[in-house]
Order: C-alpha cells, then sequence, then structure tokens
C-alpha cells in the first residue's frame, strides 16, 4: 500500500491565534501589530486587510487611515496555544505528527484509511475538526511529507494529490511557495528565478538539471525536487505534550463578570473541543487571572473544592481559582456555569486584563449505570445543584458528613459531597429488611445550645428557666443522670460535661431533653431534644 | 367545517317545545365539531391513575399501616415535640441509603444530629446535607450584614432557602428520597409556606422515583400531601412505662426510648377513605 501524508498549514497564523478568541472579527480587516510603540509594524494581516491595501511590513501610522481596520497586538501565548490546538487536531487521527513550525503539521496517514475512509474523507475530517478548534486551514494530501505541505501552501481548502500527479499538480504554483520564510538566502534565489523569467513551479521543474546542479548548487536540485513531488525523506514525529491551556490577552480592562463569562465561555469551548480531540476528559479546571491592580490576600479555599488565591500589591498581580470536580466531566456550558457561581462568590475585585484557563486532562468515565440500580444524580447536574445550594446556605453548610474519632460533642466535619456509585443490588430482602427492632430514639440538636437556668434539688435538676423560649422550662417532671464524661485535657480545647435526661411537660405534651452542665465554665445547656 | 347558527329557537318565532331536541343536537353537533374540543377525552374515558410504587419506611408499623412511602408524592409526618417524628425521619433515611438511593436532607434549622443518624445506620455517603441559616460573613468583609439589612428582610430567612434548596434538589432529579426537616420551625413561618409551593413540589417529584418527605408540627403541606401521618407524644402516664423505675437513683435511671403512637390522617394511595387508623411502635436509645 503506497504511503500517504496529510498536511495542515493555517494561513496568516498570528491572525488565526488571535481570530480564534474573538471570531466576530472574522469578516472584518484585522491587522496584527509587532514591536513597541510607537515603532509598531504590521506582523500580519487577514485577506480583507490584505485587499484594502495592508501587507505586512507598514507601519501602524500607516494604516491607521484605512477605515474599518481593526488593530491588534500580536499574543505569543494565543499563538502557542492556537499550536497546541492544531497538534491536538492532528493527533486526535494519527500519532505520527511532525511540526514543521507553528503553522504547519504534518501527519502521517498510514492505517487510517479503514478507520476513517478514503484520502479525500480524511483531508475533510481534518479541516473540519481544525474548523471545530477555531481555525480556518489549508489541507493536504501527498505521498510525501514535502509535497502535502507545498500544496497545502500553495491550495486553499482541500487538496488530495494522487501518485505520480505530483509535479502535474504542484507546476501551477508560484515559485514563492517553496521559499516560504524571508531571510536573505531565499530572497536573493528568488531574485534569481526572477531574472531568469522563472514564475511558477513547472518552470522549474522544466530546467536542466546539471545547468541547475551548476548555478544554484545542491541547493537548486533540491528545490528543483520539491517542485517534482520528487522528494523523499522520513517523518519526525513529535512527543505528545498534554498541555490544555488557552489564554486571552485583552484589549481593555474588564470590570464586569458578564463579559467575563462570555469569555469564559468560549476559552471552554475551545478547551473542550481540544480535549474531546483526543478523548480526554478533565476534573480540574484552572482559572487565572491577571488583574490590572493589586489586592490583599485572601484564602480562599472552600469545602467544595474551589481553593482561590488573590496576591498581595507587589508580589503578583493573580486572581486564581481552583475548581475540582468528583468525576470527569466534558460540558462547556456545566464548566461556564460552575466557574459563574464561583466567581459570583468570590469575585476578584479589580478589573482583569488577562485570562488563563487550563485544564487537567483525565481519562472519560466509562461507567454506564445498570438497570436496575437505583437511580443517581447525573453528576453534571449534581455539580451545578451543589454549586447553586452552596450560593443560597453557604459554602460550608451543604455537603455529606463524616464523623470524626473523637468524643468530644459534635465531632463531625462537612466534606464534599460525592456519592459513590451503587453497586450491584443485593437481594430485595436484603436491602428492605425490617428494622423495627432496631430503631433508634433520635436527638434534635439545638445549634446554638440553648442556655437555661437550673434550679437544683437534692444533688438533681428541678426546675429549669429558660428565658428565650418559654417552651423550654417549667417543673422536671423526670430526671437521669448525671453521665460524667470529659476529654482532650492535654489540650488548650479541653472539655468536660455532665448529662442529664430530662423531661418537662410542654403545651401538647412530655417533651424530652438533654441537659448539659459544663464543668469547665459551669453554664447549664439544653443541647438537643429526642425526638 | 358547517356554520350552524347559534340562535335560540325562540328568536326564531317558532315554538320552543317543538324545535328544543333539534336545537339541542345542533348545539351538540357544534361544539363537539370545535377545533379546541376535539381533543378531550369524556370522564367517563379517562383511565384510572395507577397507584404509585411504594417503599419501606424502615418502620414496620408504619408499612403496614400506609403500605409504604409512595414514590413521586409527598408524604408529611407531624407530631410536637419527642413525638418520635424524627426517629421515623431517620429510619427512612437508613432504609433509602441501604437501598442505595441518594438522599438530600433540607434541614431548615440545623437540629439533624450526625452521632444519631450513626447510630440509626445512615450511609453518610449518600446524604447530602443542607444546613439552612444565615451565611457566615467575615468580620472584614465588605458584603457583611447589617441591622438595617435584617430588619427590611433583605437576608433569606431559612424557610425561604429551604423552599429554594427543595426546588433545586428536586429539578436536579436522580435523588431516592428528600427530606424538609420543617421539626423546629415555628407554627407562624410553617403556616406562611404558600401552598403554591407545595403544589409545585408535589408537581416536580410527579412521575419520577423520588420521595419527598416533609417532617412539621402540625400538617403544612395540606392537600397535597397523598399520605398524612400524625405521631402523638408521650403522655404522662405512658412516661413511666418507658422509663426504668422510678425509685431507682437518678444515676441509676435510663431513658429506654420513646412510645410512639401513630395515627393515618390521609391517604390517596387507597381509594376508600382512610380514617383515623392507628399504630404504636417503640424507639430505643442508641
Amino acid at each position: 500500500m503506497n504511503q500517504y501524508f496529510a498536511c495542515i498549514f493555517v494561513p496568516d497564523f498570528p491572525v488565526e491565534a488571535l481570530l480564534r478568541a474573538e471570531p466576530k472579527l472574522r469578516s472584518q480587516s484585522l491587522a496584527v501589530l509587532e514591536g513597541k510603540a510607537p515603532l509598531q509594524k504590521v506582523f500580519a494581516v487577514n485577506e480583507n486587510a490584505r485587499r484594502a491595501g495592508v501587507d505586512p511590513g507598514m507601519s501602524k501610522l500607516q494604516i491607521e487611515p484605512c477605515a474599518g481596520m481593526v488593530l491588534r497586538a500580536r499574543s505569543l501565548p494565543q499563538e502557542a496555544a492556537a499550536h497546541a490546538a492544531l497538534l491536538d487536531c492532528a493527533q486526535s487521527f494519527s500519532p505520527r505528527v511532525e511540526a514543521r513550525g507553528c503553522d504547519t503539521i504534518v501527519l502521517d496517514l498510514a492505517g487510517l484509511q479503514p478507520l476513517f475512509g478514503a484520502l479525500p474523507k480524511i483531508a475533510r475530517a481534518l479541516s473540519r475538526r481544525a474548523s471545530d478548534l477555531g481555525l480556518e486551514t489549508n489541507v493536504a494530501v501527498a505521498g510525501t511529507p514535502d509535497t502535502a505541505a507545498l500544496a497545502a501552501r500553495g491550495f486553499s481548502g482541500v487538496t488530495v494529490i494522487p501518485e505520480g500527479k505530483e509535479a502535474e499538480q504542484l507546476g501551477s504554483l508560484p515559485v514563492e511557495v517553496l521559499l516560504g520564510n524571508s531571510t536573505q538566502e531565499s530572497g536573493q534565489l528568488l531574485e534569481t528565478f526572477s531574472r531568469w523569467g522563472i514564475r511558477k513551479l513547472r518552470d522549474l521543474a522544466a530546467l536542466p538539471h546539471l545547468a541547475l546542479s551548476e548555478r544554484l548548487g545542491q541547493a537548486g536540485i533540491h528545490l528543483q525536487k520539491l517542485a517534482c513531488g520528487a522528494t523523499s525523506r522520513t517523518l519526525v514525529p513529535v512527543e505528545p505534550v498534554l498541555i490544555f491551556e488557552e489564554v486571552i490577552e485583552l484589549e481593555y480592562p474588564l470590570l464586569l463578570l458578564e463579559p467575563l463569562a462570555f469569555l469564559l465561555g468560549r476559552l471552554l469551548e475551545q478547551l473542550c473541543a481540544r480535549l474531546a480531540a483526543r478523548a480526554l476528559a478533565t476534573q480540574e479546571l484552572r482559572l487565572c487571572l491577571e488583574l490590572e491592580n493589586g489586592w490583599q490576600t485572601e484564602d480562599l479555599s472552600t469545602n467544595n473544592g474551589a481553593t482561590g488565591v488573590l496576591a498581595r500589591p507587589g508580589q503578583s498581580r493573580l486572581f486564581q481559582r481552583t475548581l475540582r470536580l468528583p468525576v470527569p466531566l466534558l460540558d462547556s456550558r456545566t464548566f461556564l456555569k460552575l466557574l459563574q457561581l464561583d466567581l459570583k462568590a468570590h469575585p476578584p475585585g479589580a478589573p482583569i486584563v488577562k485570562i488563563r484557563l487550563a485544564a487537567e486532562p483525565v481519562r472519560p468515565r466509562a461507567a454506564q449505570n445498570g438497570l436496575f440500580l437505583p437511580p443517581s444524580p447525573e453528576p453534571e447536574k449534581l455539580e451545578l445543584t451543589l454549586a447553586r445550594i452552596a450560593g443560597i446556605v453557604g459554602e460550608d453548610k451543604v455537603g455529606s458528613l463524616e464523623l470524626l474519632d473523637t468524643h468530644r460533642p459534635g465531632g463531625f466535619r462537612m466534606q464534599r459531597f460525592a456519592p459513590s456509585e451503587p453497586f450491584s443490588p443485593r437481594r430485595h430482602r436484603d436491602t428492605e429488611r425490617d428494622d423495627s427492632d432496631d430503631l433508634v430514639t433520635a436527638l434534635r440538636i439545638f445549634r446554638p445550645p440553648v442556655d437555661v437556668a437550673v434550679t437544683m434539688q437534692d444533688g438533681k435538676p428541678a426546675y429549669i428557666n429558660c428565658p428565650k423560649n418559654k417552651e423550654m422550662q417549667g417543673e422536671i417532671l423526670w430526671v437521669a443522670g448525671p453521665w460524667r464524661s470529659s476529654g482532650d485535657w492535654w489540650e488548650q480545647e479541653a472539655w468536660a460535661r455532665d448529662e442529664w435526661d430530662i423531661a418537662v411537660q410542654g403545651e401538647a405534651s412530655i417533651a424530652l431533653y438533654r441537659l448539659v452542665r459544663d464543668r469547665l465554665g459551669g453554664r447549664w445547656i439544653l443541647e438537643g431534644m429526642y425526638d | 367545517m358547517s356554520s350552524l347558527p347559534l340562535v335560540s329557537p325562540a328568536a326564531l318565532g317558532r315554538p320552543v317545545a317543538v324545535v328544543a331536541s333539534t336545537w339541542r343536537t345542533l348545539v351538540f353537533k357544534r361544539l363537539s365539531a370545535m377545533p379546541k374540543l376535539a381533543g378531550v377525552t369524556p370522564a367517563s374515558r379517562l383511565d384510572v391513575r395507577p397507584a404509585p410504587q411504594t417503599v419501606p419506611s424502615g418502620v414496620r408499623e408504619i408499612d403496614t399501616l400506609t403500605g409504604g412511602l409512595p414514590r413521586g408524592c409527598l408524604t408529611e409526618i407531624c407530631g410536637p415535640a419527642s413525638s418520635g417524628r424524627t426517629s421515623v425521619l431517620l429510619a427512612a433515611l437508613s432504609a433509602a441509603t441501604r437501598r442505595q438511593e441518594v438522599c438530600a436532607l433540607v434541614d431548615i434549622s440545623d437540629a439533624f444530629s450526625p452521632h444519631s443518624a450513626a447510630a440509626a445506620g445512615v450511609n453518610f455517603e449518600k446524604m447530602l446535607w443542607v444546613r439552612c441559616g444565615e451565611i457566615k460573613q467575615k468580620a472584614d468583609s465588605p458584603q457583611r450584614h447589617t441591622d438595617t439589612e435584617k430588619k427590611n428582610g433583605k437576608i433569606e430567612k431559612p424557610v425561604e432557602q429551604a423552599l429554594r434548596v427543595t426546588d433545586l434538589l428536586l429539578q436536579s432529579g436522580g435523588f431516592g428520597l428528600v427530606i424538609i426537616d420543617l421539626g423546629d420551625t415555628p407554627l407562624k413561618m410553617a403556616r406562611r409556606i404558600p401552598l403554591t409551593s407545595w403544589f409545585r413540589f408535589q408537581r416536580a417529584v410527579e412521575h419520577t422515583a423520588t420521595v419527598l418527605f416533609v417532617v412539621s408540627q402540625v400538617p403544612s403541606a395540606r392537600t397535597c400531601a397523598s399520605l398524612l401521618l400524625k405521631v402523638s407524644g408521650t403522655k404522662l402516664s405512658a412516661l413511666s412505662c418507658q422509663l426504668s423505675a422510678e425509685t431507682s437513683p437518678a444515676h441509676a435511671q435510663l431513658l429506654n426510648g420513646l412510645q410512639v403512637q401513630g395515627e393515618l390522617l390521609r391517604s390517596r394511595l387507597e381509594r376508600k377513605p382512610s380514617g383515623s387508623v392507628t399504630t404504636a411502635f417503640i424507639t430505643k436509645v442508641g
């Protein structure tokens, strides 16, 4: 079977990297500037700007009079993110991927045809996936990596060059395609070709081999082989780096959460598309906001998995939030809502100038609930519900509880609610056994405990008086106790108490309370009621 | 569609007795031809709603009395202080978590005792505990609640929090048991819960596998409750039965448990009226 290679090329890569974050600018004239003010020069332009007469190398002053021209500063982090997205796109098809610069990726298509179909279908799928990642690309398929790269640079859209037709198809391309980098050497070669009257690759391919070698040396021979599509070399695959991070550098500081959510939504969509391209999900999202002004340090750790740090002025100006999820998820809308709720509870407190969002990749959930398992909430919905509930009652008041290994009253702590997967159901007779014999008398805890005044008689409580609640006062009909307990005497938070169970005549019936005397403080409290 | 005149025959100048039957036929014909009424099923052809699936409540006597807790319905248990409501709550919670169902407890007065629940056998991994109450604010927080805000009612009260939380939980779905604990809520506040909220909750759990369980002092959900159970408090005469001998010294006495009387006040699970059927059971101190 013949070997084929595909090349993905992103024309005007710096422009495309910016358009990923602002796709609405795609229909406008956009110029990317580089350099320090006031000596900024145009680094890259899109097609609309090119039609308006703007070329790379022009100064900012020259293009400012152009009506409707949008100017943006070059963003290296966004270009790095776009390159990573391009790699994700290619590596979602083949593990053998070569990076030829930021804007060009070549991948080996060996063995892909049984999986993805014919070559044109693979090329279209590559183009579509790149488009899903926010990049408009040219895709070309050919028998050699160099031919595929030349075709991707020269032809827009999707191109498939059959074996043996390389020279014929590449012949119509201009010579400039061969010498992409604007170095001094390539400039001299272009000038030479121009003097010889060579405009197209077919002209270069038609030159006599020996004469070309005498005049241009091995470089000329190599260029002629490239023009004929006759080169052959081994692909140099890159190691896949699983870093999923998206960045937006803002032109103006953001003050409100609503426009921030809009940008976060776009970043999350790109992240989720990249993760989906690699069949991964995420369990941890890290949001880092660069603020215009510094702020005070604040510990923002919470029990729902979100943590945050706000730095001091002078140290750095970063506001970080980390969102940890109990299960791997891949839903940008869920992530956005969770981040919105989190930022609403913990606002950054200063204008935002840069947004960095990273996802920790993990394998997606592969669990499928059984038909006969009890119902359980969907993890995505449950996370959102918990976040919303935390917004209503407070983050420390929702979750599951864990008993602590102590005799101290109230020895428990709240923790993140993450119900375990239901196991295979046992027989119903086992799960639904009657437990009437094991019914436990429950205690309702008074939080905070109720302070009472107690009258003692013969060493036993005889009357309680509660100024705040008249239902909890009266003659004690029956009393049992005391049960003395103490603990943590070796620490500062030592406790010692006497517990009594008492019965007091209420309005409708008799109420049973747990009465406690703090032996260290000397006060009487009603800790709870038996119910 | 035919255009039949809907004009009184008397107005046409004809004798009423002669044209009455014809007129009725015409009216029925005209009404049946109206598109809005075409899809209406006559009452005589309505199907009987199937009885909901029930699950054990964890108390054998209550299951015998009621048939269990109905899924997709609102069940209410009411009673005064120390009447055994919370013990029934814990039994239901324990039974549900044993069935591997995910449960939620909306605790309005933050009165849940983890140690009692552990003694009752509740699996905490499967239980979501929502403790309503005022949100703690840091001392230097600019959003700290002021007294004026409290007086103006800008701060959400626990009951309002509970209603919103319950809404979210029921909309989220997937919970086997959702409990609203109104046990210590003052009657005045419990009665202020609008009936529309209970209707909304009832509609939210309808056709789902969720059991909505409300614990209160007096019936709050009113007609929305498919099952209403009343537990009565301890009488002075019964107190001596459930305690050890009074003659022994106080430190030798023990609270053995509660003797609970349950009365079924309403059950929509059966066509016949439930009447007043009672049962009794005893809880033990864990």
